[in-house]
């Protein structure tokens, strides 16, 4: 059968090996340019390394090659016979973790590797705790440098039990355990020879076949107004176009509609992509629609179904991630992005931070520094339309921009 | 279900629309950094359709090197009177003449370099608060770590070690006055993408990307279009190829490929059986393992 695209991440501690990984996963499936492995090549030998260090793949600034760490997310694109791939090579430094938020926000799928000496650290928990509040439903655990610790098929069942028993606590509907070596290949695109004990596929095999389920909703109708197109020209004055994504469901023409947060009610009478009409749209499809009649809708306002409409509320229920080096100080104004929307918001209460090691609450110290987690109720100026996060991910995301600086401090979701 | 299904390219497609309708919902001076090239024209050919069917809402902005490919200048005098938009030229001579520049000398001597002042310039002058272009992560290790919405300070400088967070696709554009944002609609594309596009498209390119027998000169390991911005070493001598383009930059730093492909058929076949990337033939990438970052830190596009 065959897989749609498939969008992953590599996450884990600092040097537990995700880079060389990514660079195994190119280079064993042949999917490096030759320039490209020239010039990694050539980098090599100038630092004194023995062959290629194929980390240099994705580490490709200056600063990263001179510590020999990720501090940035690299994309990368390649593509099997069987499936398209976009990877996001993660940094595993805690100082950087904000830039781990930012791709897996848009994964699919996680890779947590684990150095087999070190076992689980506190970065595989974070990062493993990021990725299920982001909603990433599938999960492979590779035991990385088993070439370390002898291909040692005892020391791999201990990491995975210690692995087994700290994510029992979230729920991950698809996790999968991987022994391998990024530096010498075992088990990435080829089979391993020297843990005949292991008989499950290589991470290549597993990431050609795994199903998934696509994220998208097609049952709640959202589409938030991004951009109201009114063309300047003769031909065209009269037009009125509402330019946006579906956010979800199946939109058709001569659907019934609302408009929120006026709620008053009309009719699609066209949609387009460009200047083809279609009949239909749905997630995640950019396209103009218009209406049957001219009511006040603007960029931040939605299109929904009576029947079916999001909550609008101006106090939600949130998890946050803090992705600023300032602590956040109780009782700052922010601005809060939701779809095309914005609006004033102040955290009103930490409820909880979240412990990141043994995954308790901590209630005693509610001061939010970077990189933590934790649960706050958030009022906002006027109401937004939100849904539960994990019913929709477009409609229950939500970012803190700080108003002085204009940062994006925290990245939130939604539980309703 | 299967009714809903999208492909690849309806995937990319509807990102890139996405993001440039967030451009202009966004900032108040927004414009495209067009080059002529295959990728502005995809990113122009975006913003077409994402504004249809009013104007493009933003003008399209070229930094002319002076060294240009006869054909690309005719092109986007074309495209840019079709469009109906506004074009804006910034001089790389200009500021030659005015003395803010210095010209590089020498036989491999390019205005790449002198580009970027100029670009900065441009950008000053016309308080441009977002410049989209059509720079892909795929292309090269520092563009690949690009975000959709790259911030720059007041002196145009990226800051690679400490990028915003970008969270889905919620694009943070608010930034203190005399910063802008670098946008790259076409980030998850990769090169064989942009011409599947092209081809499902339709759309025009400049003929310099098929096929065509030019006069050449060799030079590194390299195949330069013979010019009068190129110096020559006495060694070295003009001849008779049958070549094509990949990229389209400055004339003196783009290197041809030796090729009979004149179709997009068989550009297409082309890319696909690639062994080197499409940068593999541009001086400007060669000159040191980090040109592109020390570049781009500076403002380059
Ligand atoms: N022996 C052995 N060494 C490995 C293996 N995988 C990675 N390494 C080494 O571990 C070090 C760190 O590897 P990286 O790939 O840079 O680690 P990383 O996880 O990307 O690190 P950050 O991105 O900075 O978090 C390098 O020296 C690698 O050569 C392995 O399977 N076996
Ligand atoms: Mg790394």
């Amino acid at each position: 059968m065959e897989q749609g695209l498939l969008r992953f991440i590599t996450a884990g501690s600092v040097d537990d090996g995700k880079s060389t990984l990514i660079g195994r996963l190119l280079y064993d499936s042949k999917t490096i340019f030759e320039d490209q492995l020239e010039s990694i090549e050539q980098a090599s030998t100038q630092r004194g390394t023995d062959g290629a260090d194929l980390s240099l793949l994705t580490d490709g600034l200056r600063a990263e090659r001179e510590q020999g760490i990720t501090i940035d997310v690299a994309y990368r694109y390649f593509a099997t016979p069987k499936r398209k791939f976009i990877i996001a090579d993660a940094p595993g430094h805690i100082q950087y973790t904000r830039n781990m938020v930012t791709g897996a926000s848009t994964a699919d799928l996680a890779i947590i590797l684990i150095d087999a000496r070190a076992g689980l650290l506190e970065q595989t928990h974070r990062h493993s705790f990021i990725s299920h509040l982001l909603g990433i439903k599938h999960m492979v655990v590779c035991v990385n440098k088993m070439d370390l610790v002898e291909w040692d098929e005892g020391r791999y069942n201990e990491i995975v039990d210690t692995y087994r028993s700290f994510s029992s606590r979230l729920d991950i509907p698809d996790i999968r355990f991987i022994p391998i070596s990024a530096l010498q290949g075992d088990n990435v695109v080829d089979r391993s020879e020297r843990m005949d004990w292991y008989d499950g596929p290589t991470l290549l095999n597993h990431l050609e076949h795994v199903h998934v389920a696509a994220d998208r909703n097609l049952q709640d109708c959202r589409f938030p107004v991004q951009y109201v197109i009114r063309p300047q020209t003769d031909a065209d004055r009269d037009f009125r176009g509402y330019a946006g994504r579906v956010a979800g469901g199946v939109f058709k023409v001569g659907d019934e509609v609302v408009a929120l947060p006026s709620g008053l009610s009309t009719t699609v009478t066209s949609i387009a992509i460009g200047d083809k009409k279609v009949d239909m749209a749905f997630p995640p499809q950019s396209v103009v629609m218009t209406l049957g009649d001219d009511i006040d809708l603007s960029r931040g306002d939605m299109l929904v179904r009576e029947n079916n409409q999001p909550n609008s509320s101006q106090d939600l229920d949130a998890r946050i991630c803090w992705l600023s080096e300032q602590p956040m100080r109780p009782g700052t104004r922010f601005e809060l992005h939701h779809t095309s929307r914005e609006a004033k918001a102040v955290v009103k209460e930490v409820v909880y931070k979240l412990d990141i090691n043994t995954l308790h609450r901590i209630e005693d110290d509610l001061e939010i520094g970077m990189n933590d987690i934790a649960r706050v109720r958030i009022r906002t100026a006027a109401p937004i339309l939100v849904d539960d996060y994990r019913r929709n991910r477009a409609t229950g995301s939500f970012i803190l921009v700080d108003p002085g600086t204009r940062l994006t401090v925290a990245a939130g979701v939604i539980y309703t | 279900m299967s009714d809903y299904n999208m492909s690849h390219l309806d995937e990319l497609e509807a990102e890139g629309i996405y993001v440039m309708r967030e451009v202009a919902a966004q900032f108040e001076r927004p414009a495209i950094l067009f080059s002529g090239g295959k990728d502005s024209i995809c990113v122009t050919h975006l913003a077409r359709k994402a504004f249809a069917p009013a104007r493009i809402p933003m003008p399209l902005v070229h930094i002319d090197t002076g060294h240009n490919f006869p054909e690309t200048m005719q092109f986007r005098d074309d495209l840019v009177a079709e469009l109906g938009v506004q074009l804006i030229v910034g001089s790389v001579q200009e500021l030659i003449d005015r003395g803010e520049v210095t010209e590089e000398k020498g036989f491999n001597a390019s205005r790449n370099r002198i580009q970027t002042p100029t670009l900065i310039n441009t950008i000053e002058q016309h308080q441009f608060d977002a410049c989209c272009g059509g720079a892909r992560r795929d292309e090269e290790k520092a563009r690949a770590k690009e975000r959709f919405f790259s911030h720059r300070d007041d002196f145009s400088q990226w800051d690679p070690k400490n990028q915003r967070p970008e969270l889905w696709d919620l694009y943070n554009g608010k930034h203190q006055p005399g910063e802008h944002f670098r946008v790259f609609p076409l980030n998850n594309w990769t090169e064989l993408d942009i011409w599947n596009y092209i081809l499902r498209e339709n759309i025009a390119i400049p003929s310099l990307y098929f096929a065509h027998e030019r006069e050449v000169v060799r030079r590194d390991g390299q195949i330069l279009a013979h010019s009068e911005y190129l110096n020559l070493r006495p060694d070295e001598k003009v001849e008779k190829l049958q070549v094509r383009f990949r990229t389209l930059g400055d004339l003196t730093i783009t290197g041809a490929v030796e090729s009979d492909a004149d179709t997009l058929e068989k550009i297409i076949g082309e890319v696909a059986a690639a062994r080197k990337t499409e940068r593999g033939g541009r001086m400007d990438d060669k000159r040191s393992q980090s040109a592109m970052e020390d570049r781009k830190k500076e403002g380059y596009f």
